[in-house]
């Protein structure tokens, strides 16, 4: 099964445009640099971005965002969504766009969702967030999206509370959330990894069809290399900061960069026995 | 010849009366000496339960629990414990924030009254191929892999029988975690060990294990080998439904 | 002659490869003051503090007069060179007084903290511990003292024993262990849950050895914080009680009485009443400042 190949013949910009992206952080004991020359471009595609932890993944998505937190630096050449750019946008502007026509979802969702709000309140509230619409109406957008995200008896879960959610449930009320605004690229930050294994195959399934439906861009962000090489068209591998390889999914087995084949080598697998695992060496010349 | 670990029927409930929710639903499994025996199951399928309640943390369970020979009781005399150690899942509460390593590894020795204890804790540090400077660190100071190290040197240190392995590389980065369980392997051989090891992802416990048993809502589904996991011979509709959703996401084809 | 360790003083504190357990705790405590001292805040409570403290302990050497000499003649003169904060009605160096009477009450709030720590931490700590009934038993207790308004008791047991500085340190104390108490019960709860105490359970360690050598250091920063801030209010109500007469008795030199008696003069000689006064602001001020200071050292919200 072949993955779908990204729509080249698009003459219009690419949805993002990063071009040598440094952010470092303050801390109490100096300056941490969290990315470093980060640079590529995303198109009507989507894009996993892999690494372990430290390597910067999840500051690429806040990045994007700007929800990095305010010691953060960024510098860059150039940092474009959509044509706009985006370091210099006002905060005011950049609200417009977070949100709207970027979103993301989460790992946990227990953190993004309201405890005291109930879940239909929360959606409708999105709802009306970025429209005219009148409560009654929200309210019932908000129990479709909940239909739409393949929720059981959605008029029942948009009465309940977060707390009153399952883990899968719970992510799947995020991603209706994240998916009112229609946004033009939806940032995924390990929507599945707090999640039991088959209920992930559920999510992925419908993250999936939700993705290709709407035509969204979706930066994908996780530390399976597995699980990403088989839902993405392109795939990032991040180190320490630094992009050391950019591939299409399905060339990954071909993978060059020493990081990238370790990785690969040394997860376990069921389909043969080994005695030993294979151990990733660092080499110190992967971080220049 | 005796199993090392004998479970039979064992039963654990939370909460009384109407509330009671049985966490662990009659289980039953044996386990040889030297042998890794894996449990797997998805969140609520009772696998870390049966782990705490043969370490002691439960007192509340009926069944027999047999550890070489010697049944566990509800109430344990204190010298049967220390013959079980636990590897825990999180490496960030294993070990005592404001103490050292050195302590930490210390401490066991200290309470059993060792003599020649610096050695010892030398000798343990290298064995799981930690440094000998990182000695006096404390452990906000050390990766996750080094802390998950330091708390493995803890627990076998007093030369423990049984080893009850928690999910001890789920929290860790996937390049570390091929150390950590090529450690693990390497000590289970070296030191004669027998490990419970219980996981969410089957690819560690059919690398890990010979035999596992496979478990949903408290109840033991299945117990197969490895090879058979590997082949896919499970007899078990649930336990196919595992196999399938730990291979590699494909997907769908879509109509445009 | 061969080079040797040209490491500094920080160097060795702060490196990351300490070669020995007391190299590890020195570099840790180190790195707590590094991290306090970044607080302008709490360097002034701290450094205010000090200078009282210093000034409490070397009282006789830094005042010029004796705290008891009267001077009839002298009464209620403004402050001037010969007379820094003026003189009392008694004739008597304010100036004086005022550094005479911090012995007083910085000593009342150190023996309360002294005493109030350990009782506090034994009674939260066995209680969270060990929990059913002793937790019960112990934490009734507790809400019985916690009940009262602490002046109030306070007053009522310094008036039942004889008034003097004993007797406020041993009311104040009754009154301050309480919240510490439950403090030191609420992280024990938590703590106790914790993976490296089943691990040490495991190991054979005692109840005994787990809570003393286990959850104490653990429990260790919050207790020091809040005593810091309660000590804030010790100085108050330590004050309160001189104010009533039911503190140190004259002619001791003490705050609270200072501005009892003051109170008679305010309008014609305001500066009887005003010193003290701004000692005791200046007091539970840099108290207040050193322990919010080390609470954001212990217990950092990160943003």
């Amino acid at each position: 099964m072949s993955s779908t190949p990204a729509r080249t013949e698009q003459a219009e910009l690419p949805l993002l445009d990063v071009r040598n992206l440094f952010v470092d952080f303050r801390t109490t004991t100096g300056t941490v640099g969290a990315l470093r020359d980060v640079s590529f471009t995303l198109g009507r595609e989507r894009l996993g971005i892999v690494g372990e932890s430290g390597s910067g993944k999840s500051t690429v998505g806040r990045t994007l965002l700007r929800i990095h937190g305010k010691n953060g630096i960024v510098r860059a050449r150039r940092l474009q969504f959509a044509g706009r750019d985006l370091l210099g946008l006002p905060e005011r502007e950049m609200r417009e766009i977070r949100g709207r026509r970027m979103t993301m979802v989460m790992q946990d969702p227990r953190y993004c969702l309201n405890p005291v709000l109930k879940v239909g309140n929360q959606l409708a509230e999105a709802c009306r967030a970025h429209s005219t619409m009148g409560k009654a109406e929200a309210w019932q957008k908000a129990v479709d999206m909940l239909d739409i995200v393949q929720i059981r008896n959605p008029a029942r879960v948009a009465e309940y509370y977060p707390h009153e959610l399952s883990g899968g449930m719970g992510q799947r009320v995020m991603i209706a959330m994240m998916l009112i605004p229609n946004p033009d690229l939806l940032i995924a930050d390990e929507p599945t990894s707090a999640l039991d294994v088959t209920v992930q195959r559920q999510i992925l399934h419908l993250l999936d069809r939700l993705v290709a439906q709407r035509r969204m861009s979706l930066v994908f962000i996780s530390h399976d290399l597995n699980l990403v090489s088989g839902f993405c068209d392109r795939i990032l591998i991040m180190y320490r900061g630094r992009i050391v390889e950019s591939c299409a999914a399905d060339q990954l087995h071909a993978a060059r960069h020493p990081y990238t084949r370790g990785l690969l080598d040394c997860a376990p697998s069921m389909d043969r026995k080994v005695d030993r695992l294979n151990v990733l060496v660092r080499d110190p010349a992967w971080e220049q | 010849m005796g199993a090392m670990i004998e479970i039979d029927r064992l039963n654990v409930s939370f909460g009384d009366g109407s509330q009671a929710m049985r966490v662990v639903d009659d289980v039953s499994f044996r386990v040889a000496k030297g042998e890794c025996f894996g449990i797997v199951g998805e969140s609520g399928s009772g696998k870390s339960t049966i782990l705490r309640t043969i370490m002691g943390l439960n007192s509340n369970f009926t069944g027999r629990i047999v550890i070489d020979g010697q049944p566990f009781e509800t109430r344990r005399a204190r010298e049967q414990y220390r013959h079980i150690q636990m590897v825990f899942q999180d490496p960030y509460s294993a070990l005592h924030p404001r103490r050292t390593v050195d302590w930490s590894i210390n401490e066991p020795l200290l309470i059993q009254g060792y003599p020649d204890r610096d050695r010892l804790v030398v000798e343990m540090l290298e064995s799981v191929g930690l440094s000998p400077a990182l000695r006096y660190r404390f452990p906000h100071q050390l990766s996750g892999g080094q802390r998950q190290r330091v708390a493995i040197a803890r627990a076998i240190i007093l030369n423990p029988a049984v080893l009850l392995l928690d999910e001890p590389t789920s929290a860790l980065d996937l390049s570390v975690q091929a150390e950590v369980l090529n450690l693990l392997d390497g000590l289970r051989r070296a030191f004669g060990l027998t490990y419970v090891f219980v996981s969410h992802e089957l690819a560690v416990v059919a690398h890990m294990c010979d035999r596992l048993a496979v478990m949903k809502q408290g109840v033991v589904v299945e117990i197969l080998s490895a090879e058979q996991l590997r082949r896919g011979d499970a007899a078990q509709e649930y336990t196919r439904e595992l196999i399938a959703a730990s291979l590699p996401y494909r997907r769908e084809a879509l109509a445009g | 002659m061969a080079a040797t360790r040209e490491t500094t003083w920080k160097e060795w504190l702060i490196t990351d490869m300490p070669g020995s357990a007391m190299q590890a705790r020195l570099g840790s405590g180190y790195r707590a003051w590094l991290s306090l001292a970044r607080s302008r805040t709490s360097m002034f409570g701290l450094s205010v503090l000090l200078v009282m403290a210093f000034l409490a302990v070397f009282a006789p050497l830094v005042t010029p007069y004796a705290p008891n000499a009267m001077a009839v003649e002298l009464r209620l003169q403004p402050p001037s060179w010969d007379h820094w904060f003026g003189t009392d009605e008694l004739g008597r160096d304010i100036y004086t007084r005022v550094v005479y009477g911090s012995r007083v009450s910085l000593s009342i709030a150190l023996v309360v903290a002294l005493i109030v720590v350990p009782i506090g931490l034994f009674v939260g700590m066995t209680a969270g511990y060990f929990g059913g009934m002793i937790d019960r038993v112990l934490m009734r207790v507790t809400d019985i003292f916690l009940a009262f308004p602490r002046l109030v008791l306070a007053l009522a047991l310094v008036t039942a024993v004889e008034p003097g500085i004993g007797s406020a340190i041993f009311a104040i104390a009754v009154t301050s262990w309480s919240p510490v108490a439950r403090l030191a019960r609420a992280e024990t709860l938590v703590i106790r849950r914790s993976d490296y105490i089943h691990a040490a359970r495991q190991q054979g360690a005692s109840s005994l050895r787990i809570l003393w050598r286990y959850i104490a250091p653990m429990c260790m920063p919050s207790v020091i914080v809040r005593v810091t801030l309660d000590m804030a209010n010790v100085v108050l109500i330590a004050a309160g009680l001189g104010f009533l007469g039911l503190g140190a008795q004259p002619p001791l030199a003490e705050w609270g009485a200072m501005l009892s008696t003051g109170r008679s003069y305010l309008y014609d000689s305001w500066w009887v009443a005003t010193f003290p006064g701004l000692a005791l602001l200046l007091a539970s001020l840099a108290l207040n400042l050193l322990g919010d200071g080390l609470r954001d050292v212990f217990d950092p919200r990160q943003d």
